[in-house]
C-alpha cells in the first residue's frame, strides 16, 4: 500500500544458488519467521526497500491528517470535535512511530521529510482527494481506515522488527478510527434526507480512490515477489483489494447505501463478490501528481515545514546556551 | 444582580474561554513547526474541549431551559459569547500562539487554584477534575515561552513582538464586574483583581527566563465578558458553527 | 546551523508495572521536552507512572533483541477504545 512506487530490485526473486552465503542466512532467519533488528546483516535492496515502504507509510500518517484536520474547525458537536482531534493526533503519532523505524535503517527524520517534498517520496494516493462535505469524514475513517487497517494487520508480521512493533501499536489505536467513522456515516445514513444524500455522496466520490489503496493489479505488480519473499509485503494487491471489498460491502448495504458499481455481484463460486476495477490511468494521473489535492497537501506540509524553521532551530540554540552555562558553572 | 444569573455568566465565560481557545489551538493541526509539536498542540486542544463540555454543561444545567452544551456553542450568536478577547486572537506564527497559550494557562492555574475552594461544589469539582491538565499545559507553554524567549535572534524578536501585541489583552482577566462582585460576595469565584498578583509573579518569572520584558503599559482591552468582541469572533463562529445552522436539528 | 532535533529512546514504567520498558523514540531538543513529548506521545492512553529518555546516541546495545513492547490502552478518553462505538454485529467485524 504504501510501497506504490516503490520498485522493488526488478531482477525478481534469487534462487538459493545465486546467493551469497550471507544471503541464504538472512532468507533462512526470515523463513523462520524471526526478527531481523537494526543492527543485523540485511541486504542493502531490503534496506532500502524498507526505508521507502517505512517511510512512505510514515509520510502517509502525516499528510492524511490534513484532509481530516479541513473539518475540526466545522466539527458539528463538541463530541465529534473532541473525537476527530483524538483521531488526527493519533496519526500524527503513527507517523511518528514509523518515522523512528524508519530511522532504525540509518535514514534521519529530517532527510526523509526533505525526500517527501522535494516529491522523491510519496504518500497514499487517497490524500490528494479533497474532504468535500461532513459525510466525507466518516467516509475517510470507515473505508481510508478500514482499508489501511486491511494492510496492516498482517504487517504486524513483517520481517523487520521495529516496523512490525510500530504496526502492533497502530493497530491497537485503528480499530477505534473505523468505528468512528461509521458511527458518522449511520449517524448520516439514517438522519434527514440531506444527511442521506451526503452519505451517499461520499461514498459515491470515496469507493474507488479507497480500492486504489491498495495499489495496481498483481498483474501490473511484477516486480513485487522478492517483497514478498522477505515478508516487506504480506498479502498482494489483489488479495487485500478483494478481502476489503466482500468486507464492505455489507457494510455499506446496513446504511441502506449503494456502492457506486454497476458491476458489483456476489460470486458464490469464489466466495466473494466481483467488482470493477478503479480507473487505472486516474490513479497514475494522481501518482504523477495530478490528483485534486496534491498541490495543496505538499504545499501545506512545506510551508509548515519552513515556517517553523526558526522554532526548531531556537530550540536547538536554547538547548545548547544551557548546556553551556551548566558546563560554565562546575 | 440575582446569583442564579450571575453563576451562569460565569460559568458561559468559563466555557467560552476553553471553546474559542481550543478552537484557536485546532487550526494548527497538521502545520506545526515538527510532529511532537503537533501532538503536543492537539493534546491541548482535546483537554479544552473537554473542560468546554463541563462549563458549558454546567452552565446550561444552571440556566435551567432544556439547552446542553452544544446547543450553547453552536446556537449562540458572538454577542452571546462570554470569553476574553485574548483567546480570540488570531494565532499568528507559532510563537504568538503558544505566548496567548502561556499567559491564559497561568490565569487558568491560579484561578482554579482559588476555585477548588467554591463554595459552589459543582465548580469545585470541575476545578479539581481539570486542575491536572491546566497544570501540565502551563508546564508545556511556560517551557516553550522559554526556549523560544531564549533562543536565537530572531526566535526572541517574535515573543517579544507576540508579548507586545498580546499585553493589552491580559488586563482583562482581572477587570471585574457585578458578576464577579456577586459570585466573590458568595464565596464561590474570587473577585478577578485578587488574582492578579500570583498572575504576575508566575508570568514574570517565566517572561525573566525567557529574556523578555512585558511592556510598561497596562492598557486593557475589554468587552469579552461582556459579549462584546473583536472580529475574530465573527469568523470563528462562522466556521465552528456552519453545519448546525446550515442543517437545523439534524443529529451527528 | 542545523535545527535537527536529537534522537531520544523512550521508556515507560505503566502504574502497575516493575520495570521501565522501551516503547519507541521521538525527537526533542532537550531532556526537558523529550520527557514532555513521551508523555504526549507514549501514553495518551493512560498516565505513565515514570518515563525516562535516553538519547539514542548514548545507548550502548550487546545485540539487538527488543522483545517488543505490549502497549495497554487507558481509561480517560472513552472514545479512543473500540468499545466505545456502538457497531451493530450484523454489520460485520470493525
Amino acid at each position: 500500500m504504501y510501497a506504490q512506487l516503490v520498485k522493488s530490485t526488478g531482477e525478481g526473486v534469487k534462487s538459493r544458488d545465486e546467493m551469497t552465503g550471507e544471503e541464504r542466512a538472512f532468507q533462512d532467519r526470515i523463513d523462520a519467521g524471526e526478527k531481523i533488528e537494526p543492527r543485523d546483516w540485511m541486504p542493502d535492496a531490503y534496506r532500502a526497500t524498507l526505508i521507502r515502504q517505512i517511510g512512505q507509510h510514515a509520510h502517509s500518517e502525516i499528510v492524511g491528517q490534513l484532509p481530516e484536520g479541513n473539518w475540526i474547525t466545522r466539527a458539528p458537536t463538541l463530541e465529534r470535535k473532541a473525537i476527530l482531534l483524538a483521531k488526527v493526533q493519533d496519526e500524527a503519532g503513527h507517523g511518528l512511530y514509523l518515522y523512528s523505524a524508519a530511522e532504525t535503517l540509518g535514514v534521519s527524520r529530517d532527510e526523509l521529510i526533505e525526500m517527501l517534498h522535494s516529491g522523491r517520496m510519496k504518500y497514499s494516493s487517497i490524500f490528494n482527494y479533497p474532504t468535500l462535505t461532513w459525510a466525507d469524514i466518516g467516509a475517510v475513517g470507515w473505508l481510508v481506515d478500514g482499508a489501511a487497517i486491511m494492510n496492516q494487520v498482517p504487517l504486524q508480521r513483517t520481517s523487520y522488527g521495529p516496523y512490525s512493533r510500530a504496526m502492533v501499536r497502530v493497530c491497537k489505536e485503528e480499530s477505534f478510527h473505523q468505528r468512528q467513522g461509521y458511527a458518522i456515516m449511520m449517524k448520516m445514513a439514517f438522519g434527514t434526507s440531506a444527511q442521506k444524500r451526503m452519505a451517499q455522496d461520499a461514498l459515491n466520490r470515496l469507493w474507488f480512490p479507497s480500492l486504489m489503496m491498495f495499489g495496481p493489479s498483481d498483474a501490473e505488480s511484477v516486480h513485487s515477489s522478492q517483497n514478498m519473499a522477505w515478508k516487506i509485503k504480506i498479502n498482494t494487491n489483489d488479495e487485500l483489494r478483494q478481502k476489503f471489498v466482500d468486507q464492505t460491502v455489507p457494510q455499506a448495504e446496513y446504511l441502506g447505501l449503494t456502492v457506486p458499481d454497476k458491476a458489483l455481484k456476489w460470486n458464490k463460486k469464489k466466495g466473494g463478490y466481483d467488482f470493477s476495477d478503479p480507473d487505472w490511468d486516474e490513479f497514475f494521473q494522481v501518482l504523477k501528481g495530478n490528483g485534486p489535492c496534491n498541490r495543496e497537501r505538499l504545499d501545506a506540509r512545506v510551508t509548515a515545514w519552513e515556517d517553523g524553521a526558526w522554532v526548531r532551530e531556537a530550540m536547538v540554540a536554547h538547548a545548547e546556551k544551557t548546556r553551556a552555562r551548566e558546563i560554565a558553572a562546575q | 444582580m440575582k446569583r442564579k444569573d450571575a453563576l451562569f455568566e460565569f460559568l458561559l465565560r468559563m466555557g467560552d474561554n476553553t471553546l474559542v481557545l481550543g478552537h484557536r489551538i485546532s487550526e494548527w493541526c497538521g502545520h506545526a513547526p515538527v510532529i511532537e509539536e503537533d501532538i503536543a498542540l492537539a493534546n491541548t486542544a482535546l483537554d479544552l474541549i473537554g473542560q468546554t463540555q463541563l462549563w458549558l454543561g454546567l452552565a446550561a444545567e444552571i440556566e435551567g431551559k432544556g439547552r446542553d452544551a452544544d446547543a450553547l456553542a453552536y446556537l449562540r450568536d458572538a454577542w452571546d459569547f462570554r470569553n476574553l478577547l485574548l483567546v480570540e486572537r488570531p494565532n499568528g506564527d507559532f510563537g504568538k500562539t503558544l505566548m496567548r497559550q502561556f499567559l491564559f494557562d497561568a490565569f487558568q492555574s491560579v484561578l482554579l487554584a482559588r476555585l477548588l475552594r467554591s463554595s459552589n461544589r459543582q465548580i469545585s469539582e470541575i476545578a479539581e477534575k481539570t486542575g491536572k491538565e491546566v497544570a501540565y499545559h502551563l508546564e508545556r507553554s511556560s517551557g516553550t515561552v522559554v526556549r523560544l524567549g531564549d533562543g536565537t535572534a530572531e526566535s526572541h524578536g517574535r515573543m517579544q513582538a507576540a508579548l507586545d501585541d498580546l499585553w493589552s489583552y491580559s488586563g482583562e482577566m482581572f477587570t471585574g464586574d457585578a458578576v464577579d462582585a456577586t459570585l466573590a460576595r458568595a464565596g464561590i469565584a474570587p473577585e478577578p483583581r485578587e488574582l492578579r498578583a500570583e498572575w504576575t509573579a508566575t508570568v514574570g518569572s517565566v517572561l525573566a527566563s525567557a529574556t523578555l520584558m512585558p511592556p510598561g503599559d497596562d492598557f486593557a482591552h475589554l468587552g469579552g465578558k461582556t459579549g462584546e468582541h473583536t472580529e475574530h469572533l465573527g469568523f470563528i463562529l462562522a466556521d465552528m458553527q456552519f453545519l448546525q445552522r446550515a442543517y437545523p436539528g439534524a443529529e451527528w | 546551523m542545523s535545527s535537527e532535533w536529537p534522537l531520544w529512546e523512550i521508556f515507560v514504567r505503566g502504574q502497575h508495572g516493575l520495570n521501565h520498558r522501551h516503547v519507541g523514540s521521538l525527537h526533542a531538543p532537550d531532556a526537558g521536552m523529550a520527557i514532555r513529548n513521551a508523555r504526549d506521545v507514549y501514553t495518551r492512553r493512560n498516565e505513565g507512572v515514570s518515563i525516562w529518555a535516553v538519547r539514542s546516541a548514548d545507548i550502548a546495545a550487546s545485540a539487538p533483541g527488543d522483545k517488543g513492547p505490549l502497549y495497554e490502552p487507558a481509561n480517560t478518553k472513552v472514545y479512543r477504545h473500540p468499545t466505545f462505538f456502538d457497531i451493530p454485529d450484523e454489520v460485520g467485524p470493525m
